[in-house]
């Protein structure tokens, strides 16, 4: 049996419920303008299926990543593609114009990683609180590449336990724009236990 | 029309003069291309981890460096390939993000996918006669049966044969 048929995907997708929520309310406060979000989806893809989250290996996307630390380890990965993330740049830069179509200017994508920086805030935060656990974390990394090269990083720490990788589509919406992402969430193997024993799940 | 057949992530083929085989967007994963030159045959594997043997899920054969090049070598062998005349090229291997930390072992996972490859291709005493791995960018590879050239292409880092 694949590792994240069973419990672990329970407690990912519980993770992904509790999170989203908080995550809306931080970009909303950061924006200073109300942020829509549908429920946030929970999505399991088989290693060959990643054309399936943004629409091609060779797809252009923007990926924020951070590691977190604390009573449990884990990495986070932001993915946003090329037109998503501008959607998102113009809510948070002052008359945001595109200058690069093929890339991001420094201030892009300084504030692309402080929103990559909020949301794993938030997720981590709605973690902490419900679990009691002590969770940090590192500062965001920045790349825009190929999806195929910066999914490998999620597939490859999902990998080692099965076929498939676990991951949580974010929709925001505001009045205009629509901005659509993904957000993987990767406690390492030895953190969930830890998670299930601090929610209850076994003694 | 020749055949081009797609290699995903953790899976692996083979073809014959004229066919291509192509895997898209390597991050820290690898390719490896293997090719008999005498029969035109041609194997590729897109492999995501270093070994099979610290893992305990670890049926998929394609998915550890050890594993898939045994694997990719039986596979070519069925096709008329010899063990002895075969020579393989990698590619991929990248670091895509840069650890604030910079000992997350997730990280390094490129690197340690190189170097597990060429291990293994050592033991087996298969010639390494091309390599463009590192960076911190993807890369897309075609593999020509016809004349076993390996194209690596980027985004911002150029196109090459190898």
């Amino acid at each position: 049996m694949d590792f994240l048929d069973g419990m672990h995907l329970d407690v990912l997708k519980e993770i992904g419920n509790i999170g989203a929520g908080n995550a809306a309310t931080s970009l909303s406060k950061l924006l200073s303008r109300r942020i829509d979000m549908n429920v946030p989806e929970v999505k399991l893809i088989h290693f060959n299926q990643v054309e399936m989250v943004v629409g091609g290996a060779e797809t252009l996307v923007a990926g924020v990543y951070l590691e977190f630390t604390g009573d449990i380890q884990g990495t986070i990965l932001f993915v946003l593609d090329k037109v998503s993330a501008n959607n998102l740049l113009s809510l948070l830069i002052p008359n945001y114009s595109i200058k690069n179509e093929d890339d991001f200017s420094p201030l892009e994508r300084s504030a692309l990683q402080e929103v990559g920086n909020i949301l794993a805030g938030a997720y981590l935060g709605s973690i902490s609180v419900l679990t009691g656990l002590s969770i940090k974390h590192s500062t965001p990394a920045f790349a825009f590449d190929m999806a195929g090269a910066i999914l490998s990083v999620p597939m490859i720490e999902f990998g080692q336990m099965g076929e498939q990788a676990l991951f949580i589509e974010n929709i925001f919406i505001d009045d205009l724009n629509k901005i659509e992402s993904n957000f993987f969430l990767m406690p390492n193997i030895d953190s969930y236990p830890i998670i299930l024993k601090a929610l209850g799940v076994y003694k | 029309m020749i055949e081009r057949i797609k290699v995903g992530m953790a899976d692996l083929n083979v073809v014959k003069s004229p066919g291509i085989l192509v895997t898209l967007g390597l991050g820290s994963c690898v390719g490896i291309a293997l090719y008999d030159e005498h029969v035109k045959v041609a194997g590729l594997s897109h492999i995501m981890l270093p070994s099979s043997k610290m893992i305990k899920n670890n049926q998929n054969r394609a998915k550890f460096a050890d594993t898939a090049i045994l694997l990719l070598i039986e596979k070519m062998l069925d096709m008329g390939a010899k063990k002895d005349r075969l020579k393989a090229k990698i590619a991929g291997g990248a670091q895509m993000f840069t650890s604030a930390t910079n000992d997350n072992n997730l990280l390094k996972i490129g690197e340690r996918n190189v170097i597990s490859t060429l291990e293994v291709l050592d033991s087996l005493n298969i010639p390494v006669i091309a390599q463009d791995t590192g960076g911190n960018y993807g890369r897309s590879i075609e593999l020509y049966a016809e004349t076993g050239v390996l194209l690596v292409k980027t985004i911002g880092h150029g196109i090459k044969e190898i």
